[in-house]
C-alpha cells in the first residue's frame, strides 16, 4: 500500500521535528543559563555554551567505577533515546505528527518513567552513598509529580475529549478563546511540577555538588566523558518537552493544524519567543526563589498534585 | 478439562507412591507443565465458542456435579494455564534438594491445588464450588505449612486457614441467598440465574461475595494473611497463590456479580471501587517500608488486588448507567490486569525463590550486588520489575493504561456524586502506579545492584536451567502481553459478550494501535513505540561511537571523592523506604530504638506495623476470648447437667411452639 502525499509529508516533518529537538535542545539549556546569568548580574558564557560541554565530555575517555554493571552502561543510551523520543513527540510547531498516535499522553507519562526507572537504578548500581541517596529523593519527588503531571493532562484531555496530543492541541488552539479555569489550576500544577521533574530550585538545583541538597546531581555523580554528555543531553531534552507540553497545553496558538502546511513558517516564527519567554521565566522563577529542604518538597508537590486534582475536579463541575 | 485435573492428581498420586527426587522433579513436574499448557489451549479454544455443560454422575444423590465451561472460565483458565506452565517448569527446578516424604506430599499438595483452582472455575452449582473451593484453600494450607517445624510457619498457615473459613462461610451464605430456599435443586447456578432476587436480597448476596472472595483476595480489612503466608510458602507455591489463587476470588467476584445475580444496583460499584481504592493505596504504602522481599511483594499483591476491585467496581457503576461500552472497557482492564498481575508476580516471586536458594536469604538487607552473580535472574527479574511498575511497553502499562482510559471517558453519568467521586478515584490510582514504581525501584535496587551487603554473597549461582526456563516463559508471556495488546482485548472480548452483551471492539483497523473506543480518542501502539525506542536508542549508540569514540577505563568509584567505602553506607531496605514511612506516617505503627548520642555501643531498631492489626483484629481476638469464657460458664462436664440443658430447651421451645 502507498501512503497517501499527506501522510508522506507528515512523516518527513516527523522525522524533522525529531531532528530538531535533538538540535535545539542544548539551546534552550544555554539559553536559561544566560538569563540566570544576566539575573545575577554576571555576563555568562553564551547559550552556546551546553554544545561546547557536551562536545568536550564526548571526547574524554570513559571512566567507570570497578563494580559498574552491564545496567548502568546502557543506562545513558536508554535514557537520551526516552527523552528524545519525548520530545520529538509533543506538537509545538504542526499537529501533524504521526509518531504521537503511537503514544497518547499516558504514554509520554511512561516514557519519563521509563527513563527515571533506569538512571535511578543505574544510580544504585555501584552502591555508593549518594547514589542510592539520590536514587531515593529522585522516586519520592517522582511519586508526587508523576500523577499531578497525568492530572494536569487529564484536564487538558477532558476538554479536547482525547488523550492524543495532536488531538488536545487542535482542540485547545482553535476554540473560541475562554479561559478554562480547570486550566488555570492544571497550569499552576503543571509549573511546580516542571521545576521539580527538572531538578530545579525550589526542589533541586542543576549547579550544586553538595551533600545535603543533591537530587539529580547525586544519581548521576558516578557518570562520566560519554555516558555523562548523553544524560546532560538527555536533561536539556526533558527541560525542552516539558516547556513542549507547556506551550502545548496553555500556549497552543499558532501551532499548525493538521494538513495545514501554509501555517509552518509562522508556528515557527511563534515558536521562537514561546521558548525564550518560557526559559526567561523559569530563570526568573528560580532567581527569586531559595532551595528548600528535602522535607518540605513533598508537601511543595503535594501542592502541585492537590492542584491539578481540583482542576479536573473543576472540570467536571462546571464543564469548563 | 476433566483430563487435565485427572492426569495432575494422577501425578500427585505418583510422586506420592515413589517419593524419588529425581522423578518428580525431572519427570513429574515438567508433565505437570505440560498438562498446563493443554489446559491454557484447551481454555482459548473454549474461549470463542458457546459454553458447555457437562453433569458428573459424583456428588450428592439430588444433586450431582455440575460443570461449565464458558468465556468468564475459559478466560480464568487460560489464566491459570499460562502462570502454572511457567511455575510448574521452575518448581522441577526448585525442589531439585528436597527428597522423601516431604517431597512426594509436596509434589501431591502441589497438583491437587492446581487441580482445585480448575475446580472452581468449571463448577456449576454451589456444592461443586464449595467442595473445589476447600479442595484449593485445604491444599494451599498444607503447601503453606510445608516447613512446619517453624513456629512462624505455623502461626502463618492457621492465620491463612481461619481467614480462608471466615470467607468460605460467607460465600456459603452468599449461595444460600441466592438460591433463595427452593429444595436442593436450586444449589445449580442455572436455578440461581433464573431465581427472583429482590434488591434487598440481591445486595445481601453481594456483600457476602464481596466479604467472602474479599477474604480470599486479600482486600482491606481481610488482607493479614497475605504478608504472612505469601513468605512462609515455598517460592512456586507463594507465585501460584499470588499469581492465580487471588485470582479465582476475582473471578467469583465478577461470577456472582454479573453472571448469577439478575440485577445489579449502582452503590456497589462505588463500594467496590472505594474498597479497591483504599486497599491499593494501603498496599503500596506499606509494600515500600517492608525488608524482607516476600513480603513487599506480598503487599504488593495486595495493592493488585486494590487495582482490579477498582475495575470491577467501574464496570458495575457503567453497567447500571447504561454505558454498556464503558463496562465493557473497565471490564476489559480488569480482564487484562488480572492476566498481567498473573505473570509477572508469579515471575517475581519464582525469582525471589532463586536469590532465596543462592543465599539462603530473605531479609533484602543482607543481598545487594547479585546482578554480578546472577546474570539471568537479573535480567527476566529486571522485565517482572518493569512490568509491574506499569511502565512501556510491557504489559502492566497496557492495563493501567486501558483503567485511565475508562476513568477519562466517564462523564455523563447521571449521578453528580459519581462524577465527582470519578476524578478523585484517577488520581488516586495514578498515585498508587507511581508509588509502585518506587516499591520496585527499590525491590531490585537493594536485592540486585550495588555492593555486596554480605561477603558471603560472592559466592551466590545463578537459577538453574529448569528455573530459568520456567522464568524465561513467564518474562516472554509478560512481553507478549505487553506488545500484542489488541490481540489479548480481541479474546477479551468474548467475555465482555457473555457478561454484559457489549463488545468493545477495536475502533482502529490496524491491528498495531490499541484503539478500545474512538481513534480519534485514543490510541497506543506498543511495537511502534518499541521500535521508536529502540530505534533512537540503537542510533544514539552508533553515533556517539562513530562520531567519537568507545573508550572506556575501569577505576575506583569516585563518590564525590570521599575514600572509604563500605556495604554498609547504601540504603538498606529500611533506608530506602524511610521517606515513605515519614509521610505517611500516620497509617504506619512504628517502634523505633534509636541510640543518643554518647552511647558507646549504638543499637538501631526499627518496625513499621499494620495498625489494623492492632485497631481491629486484636480487639476481636480479645472479644472472641471473653464471648467463649462466658460460653465455658455452662460447661462442667457432668452429664446430669447437659441433660437437664437439653430438657430446659425442650421445654422453652414446647412453650413457643
Amino acid at each position: 500500500m502507498m501512503p497517501a502525499p499527506e501522510t508522506t509529508l507528515a512523516i518527513v516533518f516527523q522525522l524533522t521535528q525529531l531532528l530538531l529537538v535533538v538540535l535545539a535542545a542544548p539551546l534552550l539549556t544555554g539559553w536559561v543559563n544566560q538569563c540566570q546569568a544576566w539575573l545575577q548580574n554576571r555576563s555568562g558564557a553564551g547559550v552556546l555554551q551546553p554544545y561546547r560541554v557536551l562536545h568536550k565530555l564526548f571526547r574524554k575517555d570513559a571512566v567507570m567505577a570497578h563494580n559498574a554493571s552491564w545496567l548502568f552502561r546502557i543506562t545513558p543510551y536508554i535514557v537520551f533515546g526516552c527523552m528524545w523520543l519525548a520530545a520529538a513527540i509533543i506538537p509545538v510547531i504542526a499537529a501533524d505528527l504521526p509518531f504521537s498516535r503511537a503514544a497518547d499522553v499516558i504514554a509520554l507519562v511512561g516514557v519519563f518513567a521509563l527513563a527515571r526507572m533506569f538512571i535511578a537504578l543505574a544510580a544504585m548500581d555501584i552502591g555508593t552513598a549518594f547514589g542510592s541517596m539520590g536514587a531515593r529523593r529522585e522516586m519520592l519527588v517522582s511519586f508526587l509529580a508523576e500523577p499531578a503531571l497525568l492530572m494536569v493532562l487529564f484536564t487538558a484531555s477532558m476538554i479536547s475529549h482525547s488523550t492524543q496530543l495532536p488531538s488536545i492541541v487542535q482542540a485547545l488552539a482553535h476554540h473560541e478563546f475562554v479561559l478554562y479555569p480547570s486550566l488555570a489550576f492544571a497550569a499552576l500544577a503543571f509549573v511546580i511540577v516542571l521545576l521539580a521533574e527538572n531538578a530545579r530550585i525550589p526542589v533541586d538545583n542543576p549547579g550544586t555538588h553538595l551533600e545535603l541538597t543533591m537530587i539529580h546531581e547525586a544519581m548521576i555523580l558516578e557518570y562520566s566523558a560519554r555516558h555523562l554528555a548523553l544524560i546532560e543531553w538527555a536533561s536539556s531534552l526533558k527541560l525542552f518537552a516539558y516547556i513542549s507540553i507547556g506551550i502545548a497545553l496553555f500556549l497552543p496558538h499558532g501551532i499548525a493544524a493538521v494538513g495545514d502546511w501554509a501555517g509552518l513558517p509562522l508556528a515557527l516564527a511563534l515558536l521562537v519567543p514561546k521558548l525564550m519567554l518560557a526559559g526567561a521565566g523559569l530563570a526568573l522563577l528560580e532567581a527569586v526563589s531559595a532551595k528548600m529542604r528535602i522535607f518540605r518538597a513533598p508537601e511543595f508537590l503535594g501542592t502541585a498534585f492537590l492542584l491539578a486534582v481540583l482542576g479536573l475536579l473543576i472540570h467536571f463541575l462546571l464543564g469548563a | 478439562m476433566n483430563g487435565v485435573i485427572l492426569s495432575w492428581i494422577m501425578l500427585g498420586a505418583v510422586g506420592l507412591w515413589r517419593r524419588d527426587t529425581r522423578l518428580i522433579t525431572r519427570i513429574l513436574f515438567p508433565l505437570g507443565a505440560l498438562a498446563s499448557l493443554s489446559l491454557a489451549v484447551a481454555g482459548f479454544m473454549a474461549l470463542g465458542s458457546a459454553a458447555q455443560t457437562l453433569v458428573l454422575p459424583l456428588g450428592l444423590p439430588e444433586l450431582p456435579f455440575h460443570q461449565r465451561l464458558d468465556a468468564l472460565s475459559a478466560f480464568f483458565l487460560i489464566l491459570l494455564g499460562v502462570a502454572s506452565t511457567g511455575v510448574s517448569l521452575y518448581a522441577g527446578g526448585y525442589f531439585r534438594h528436597m527428597e522423601g516424604k516431604t517431597l512426594g506430599l509436596l509434589c501431591l499438595e502441589y497438583h491437587v491445588f492446581l487441580a482445585g483452582m480448575t475446580l472452581v472455575l468449571l463448577a456449576d452449582d454451589a456444592y461443586l464450588f464449595m467442595v473445589a473451593w476447600e479442595m484449593m484453600a485445604l491444599s494451599s494450607y498444607f503447601l503453606v505449612t510445608t516447613d512446619h517445624a517453624v513456629p512462624d510457619i505455623r502461626k502463618a498457615g492457621f492465620l491463612y486457614l481461619l481467614v480462608a473459613h471466615v470467607g468460605a462461610i460467607a460465600i456459603l451464605l452468599c449461595f444460600g441467598v441466592m438460591q433463595g430456599g427452593n429444595g436442593i435443586a436450586a444449589y445449580t447456578f442455572d436455578a440461581m440465574r433464573a431465581a427472583p432476587l429482590t434488591p434487598f436480597w440481591a445486595s445481601a448476596a453481594f456483600l457476602l461475595a464481596l466479604f467472602g472472595f474479599g477474604a480470599k483476595a486479600g482486600v482491606l480489612p481481610l488482607h493479614v494473611w497475605l504478608p504472612e503466608a505469601h513468605p512462609a510458602a515455598p517460592s512456586p507455591v507463594s507465585a501460584l497463590m499470588s499469581g492465580v489463587m487471588l485470582k479465582t476470588a476475582i473471578y467469583g467476584i465478577l461470577r456472582v456479580s454479573f453472571d448469577l445475580l439478575p440485577l445489579q444496583l449502582w452503590w456497589w460499584g462505588v463500594l467496590a471501587l472505594g474498597l479497591g481504592l483504599a486497599t491499593a493505596v494501603f498496599g503500596v504504602m506499606f509494600a515500600a517500608v517492608q525488608g524482607d522481599m516476600k513480603r513487599l511483594l506480598a503487599y504488593s499483591s495486595i495493592e493488585n488486588i486494590g487495582l482490579l476491585l477498582v475495575g470491577i467496581g467501574l464496570t458495575l457503576i457503567f453497567h447500571v448507567y447504561g454505558k454498556d461500552t464503558l463496562a465493557a472497557l473497565a471490564l476489559a482492564a480488569t480482564l487484562y490486569h488480572s492476566l498481567n498481575h498473573a505473570m509477572f508476580k508469579s515471575l517475581l516471586f519464582v525469582g525471589t525463590g532463586s536469590i532465596l536458594h543462592a543465599t539462603g536469604e530473605r531479609n533484602m538487607g543482607r543481598l545487594g550486588g547479585l546482578i554480578h552473580r546472577m546474570p539471568w535472574a537479573s535480567v527476566l527479574m529486571l522485565v517482572g520489575v518493569l512490568a509491574i511498575a506499569g511502565l512501556p511497553p510491557l504489559n502492566g502499562f497496557v492495563s493501567e493504561w486501558l483503567l485511565l482510559q475508562a476513568f477519562l471517558l466517564s462523564p455523563g453519568l447521571s449521578n453528580n456524586y459519581i462524577n465527582m467521586l470519578v476524578p478523585v478515584a484517577a488520581a488516586v490510582i495514578a498515585l498508587a502506579a507511581a508509588l509502585a514504581a518506587y516499591v520496585m525501584v527499590k525491590f531490585y535496587g537493594v536485592i540486585f545492584l550495588g555492593q555486596r551487603r554480605d561477603p558471603g554473597l560472592a559466592h551466590a549461582h545463578d537459577a538453574g536451567r529448569m528455573e530459568r526456563t520456567g522464568m524465561v516463559w513467564l518474562a516472554l508471556a509478560c512481553v507478549a502481553l505487553g506488545l500484542f495488546p489488541v490481540f489479548v482485548l480481541g479474546q477479551i472480548d468474548h467475555v465482555a459478550q457473555s457478561l454484559l452483551g457489549t463488545r468493545l471492539g477495536n475502533a482502529s483497523a490496524d491491528w498495531m494501535f490499541l484503539a478500545p473506543v474512538d481513534t480519534d480518542r485514543a490510541s497506543y501502539s506498543p511495537l511502534y513505540f518499541l521500535l521508536a525506542v529502540a530505534g533512537v536508542t540503537g542510533l544514539s549508540v552508533l553515533l556517539v561511537h562513530r562520531l567519537y569514540h568507545g573508550r572506556l577505563r575501569r577505576g575506583a568509584a569516585w563518590d564525590c571523592g570521599f575514600p572509604a567505602q563500605t556495604a554498609r553506607m547504601q540504603d538498606s531496605a529500611e533506608g530506602f523506604g524511610q521517606p515513605i514511612r515519614r509521610i505517611f506516617e500516620p497509617f504506619f505503627r512504628i517502634e523505633r530504638e534509636v541510640p543518643g548520642a554518647l552511647d558507646t555501643r549504638p543499637k538501631y531498631h526499627g518496625r513499621s506495623d499494620d495498625k489494623l492489626w492492632f485497631l481491629l483484629y486484636l480487639p476481636l481476638r480479645d472479644l472472641t476470648e471473653k464471648l467463649s469464657g462466658w460460653v465455658s460458664l455452662l460447661q462442667h462436664g457432668r452429664i446430669h447437667l447437659y441433660l437437664t440443658y437439653t430438657f430446659a430447651t425442650l421445654v422453652v421451645l414446647l412453650i413457643f411452639v
